[in-house]
């Protein structure tokens, strides 16, 4: 996907203007985070299942070649063929070769966010063939014109009813529905067309197993089930970081996986798809390939941020987030909004083309306390802010500022007299009320609110005053 | 009990009353109060903007002025929340800093935690009257699980109603330099903060730190509305400052 990460600021303005966006934004507000905050409490200890869960994906990071190896062998054992991608451009490259070995026309796919990462959608229409998109938020993007989706499970969250409405009236030339179930059947039978004639199936890949050489799919809609067993070749696309090491590893993560996204005690569906049909078998594709995308994770995994590889997309750290809440997923610029995008998306495109995105947050660190696998997410871009001081990609200002500060601080005299000046023009700016309505370098915070003025004389000196009467007395 | 009280830099510089009403609650609560005089600042700011130099230059300075006391207490969850949750991390190159640092997080506490865990407090000064509403600033409840304790020292008031606001435990959008860096997507945060406390029909929003009080003070105010941004220690103290 093409990166406009390095928008932020001007896409967040855009994005906090648009009255759709925030009345959509406002309704899945009221959704995801209290049903999550119910269906904890059915766990007798979820912050005991939140260790293990994150003991269990540090686990696998700490020896992830070791990991790789055995899901490797085996699933190649159950008659998979794998494949490794080093870049975005070699999962296009990889799925197109194995379109045409199988003589491929028509593919359809099941969600994959890392699909995204290479805009494979375009590159399959680029050499001429067919994809549909059949999550039903992934078809809605796909079907105008390939809009990004802004949350990792909800891709189409940012989408009102009456916008789909407007949409699937228009794209499959029909009399307009507004009510939610019937836009769902029509879409149904659009997709269902699809799946009966398509090729080779695409999905992404919640877990890779390593003991078994399976893939995990964990969906709503029923629609990967179809994608990966009807077509006669699957393709199942996903993350180095996405091997688990058991299948009872996959039992514990599903505990929490449905529960922090979306409220579910577990989605409608789970799919463990293990190689290819072998002869006399009945079910099962006729090919299965594996493509294990690196793409920029081995360098998070030897950076001081790797705990983000723990990730398992369940999107509870955007849901809680007061930043994501109120811009929403697109002006984050790229595949991964939320918390959890500010870290992935500079690690994956480059932290010089998405500069703000560590600071795009206030440090609350709600998301640190939601996130199932407990990526200490605040202390991650904290690691990508001191890299940007580091590497001197802040504004001189800001950095003089810093360091200003930080030379004054150490001397304390110095500090007192600075200071004690430094209130009292402060003061100056402010009206009867107390109030001071624009600070000079600070509109910032004086565009939209006031800014209380300081008391007349600092805490040290009124202390030392004090201290001085009471010594005298 | 000797309590070395860090006042933080925002205090000493935007409201120094908040700082008199904490010693006042200390001192009220049987604790000997000391102020190191050459204290300044914790070093969130630098730490939370990358720079990490000055940072440790400064958690070094906090751990010397206060080694020396039984306790270090601050009216903030967020400076005493640097302190206690993030100084051992500075110091992992540095193994005899890194024990000093230790040993001065353990004894860190955010004021209204010590009052009520430490102190035990029975009897609190103030004598407040009205409906106050109370704020969960994010680094006090998330690193220092501040939560309970303001709430049962106010409830020991007698002239003192609590009316909880929706989303209490939601970031009013101050986050340091991000309410000057990002101030529009601030803003925002914080006026859906200010529609949560004017709904709770309080006279007053109270928190514990000050940062926050800034961010809800000032766009309360933006938005023509006049209630009372008070710190707990105010509240509780009875130290509230003229401007009000």
């Amino acid at each position: 996907m093409e990166v406009a990460s390095m928008h932020f600021r001007e896409r967040a303005h855009e994005k906090l203007h648009d009255a759709q966006l925030q009345a959509s934004l406002a309704k899945f507000q009221g959704k995801f985070v209290p049903a999550r905050k119910t269906a904890i409490t059915e766990l007798d200890d979820f912050e005991g299942t939140r260790d293990a869960a994150a003991a269990i994906r540090q686990r696998v990071l700490d020896d992830l070649d070791v990991w790789l190896t055995i899901f490797d062998e085996n699933a190649r054992a159950r008659g998979a063929i794998v494949l490794y991608a080093q870049t975005p451009a070699e999962i296009n490259d990889l799925v197109l070769e194995i379109a045409q070995r199988h003589g491929v026309r028509k593919i359809i796919k099941s969600k994959s966010m890392v699909s995204e990462e290479s805009a494979l959608d375009h590159a399959i229409e680029a050499a001429g063939l067919t994809v549909v998109e059949t999550d039903l938020g992934e078809y809605i993007l796909q079907i105008n014109d390939y809009e990004p989706p802004s949350h990792l499970i909800g891709p189409a969250l940012h989408k009102s009813r009456e916008e789909v409405a407007t949409l699937f009236a228009a794209r499959h030339g029909t009399p307009r529905k507004d009510a939610i179930d019937e836009l769902c059947l029509e879409a149904r039978a659009v997709l269902r067309e699809h799946y009966l004639t398509a090729d080779m199936g695409i999905s992404g890949g919640n877990f890779f197993v390593a003991e078994t050489g399976s893939v995990v799919l964990v969906t709503n809609e029923g629609n990967a089930t179809l994608a990966t067993t009807l077509p006669k070749v699957h393709v199942a696309i996903s993350g180095i970081e996405k091997v688990v090491p058991t299948l009872e590893d996959v039992a514990t993560l599903m505990r929490l996986l449905p529960r922090s996204a979306t409220g579910q005690s577990i989605s409608n569906y789970v799919d463990i798809l293990t190689g290819a049909k072998e002869p006399g078998e009945i079910h099962g594709v006729e090919h299965m390939y594996f493509i294990v995308v690196d793409s920029g994770r081995s360098d998070v995994l030897a950076s001081d941020v790797r705990q983000a590889l723990r990730c398992i997309r369940c999107g509870a750290c955007m849901n809680h987030c007061p930043v994501y809440q109120t811009i929403g997923g697109h002006a984050y610029g790229w595949v991964y909004p939320g918390p959890i995008g500010s870290v992935l998306t500079p690690m994956y495109v480059g932290l010089e083309k998405a500069l703000d995105l560590p600071f795009a947050s206030t440090m609350c660190n709600q998301c640190g306390v939601v996130c199932p696998v407990k990526i200490p997410l605040p202390d991650l871009m904290r690691k990508l802010r001191e890299t940007e001081f580091r590497r001197n990609l802040r504004p001189w200002h800001e950095r003089f500022a810093l360091k200003t500060w930080g030379w004054l601080a150490r001397r304390p005299r110095l500090y007192g007299a600075a200071t004690s000046l430094g209130v009292r023009m402060l003061r100056m700016l402010g009206h009867g009320d107390g109030m001071i309505l624009k600070l000079p370098f600070g509109a910032g915070w004086t565009d939209e609110r006031d800014m209380p003025a300081p008391a007349a004389r600092t805490f040290r000196e009124q202390y030392q005053a004090r201290a001085q009467i009471k010594e005298a007395k | 009990m000797r309590v070395g009280f860090f006042v933080t830099c925002l205090v000493d510089l935007m409201r120094p009353s908040i700082g008199f009403a904490a010693i006042k609650l200390l001192e009220a609560g049987g604790a000997d109060v000391v102020v190191p005089p050459s204290q300044t600042c914790c070093g969130q700011a630098c730490y939370n903007s990358g720079d990490r130099a000055d940072t440790i230059a400064l958690a070094k300075k906090v751990v010397a002025e206060f080694e020396d006391c039984d306790y270090l207490v601050a009216p903030s969850g967020s400076c005493s929340g640097m302190i206690r949750t993030h100084y051992g991390e500075l110091f992992a190159d540095e193994p005899a800093w890194s024990a000093r640092a230790a040993r001065v997080a353990a004894k860190t506490y955010e004021l209204t935690d010590f009052l009520a865990n430490v102190l035990k407090v029975e009897r609190v000064p103030g004598d407040y009257r009205g409906t106050v509403t109370y704020h969960d600033c994010c680094a006090g409840l998330r690193e220092m699980g501040v939560k309970a304790q303001p709430r049962a020292l106010l409830a020991r008031m007698d002239g003192v109603r609590i009316s909880e606001m929706a989303d209490a435990e939601t970031c009013c959008g101050f986050g340091g330099t991000f309410a000057v860096k990002l101030g529009e997507i601030s803003a925002r945060i914080v006026d859906d903060k200010c529609r949560h406390i004017v709904t709770s029909g309080a006279d007053a929003v109270v928190l514990g730190d000050l940062g926050c009080m800034l961010n809800i003070e000032g766009r309360l105010r933006r938005r023509g509305d006049a209630t009372q941004v008070l710190h707990v220690a105010e509240v509780l103290s009875g130290v509230i400052p003229d401007r009000f």
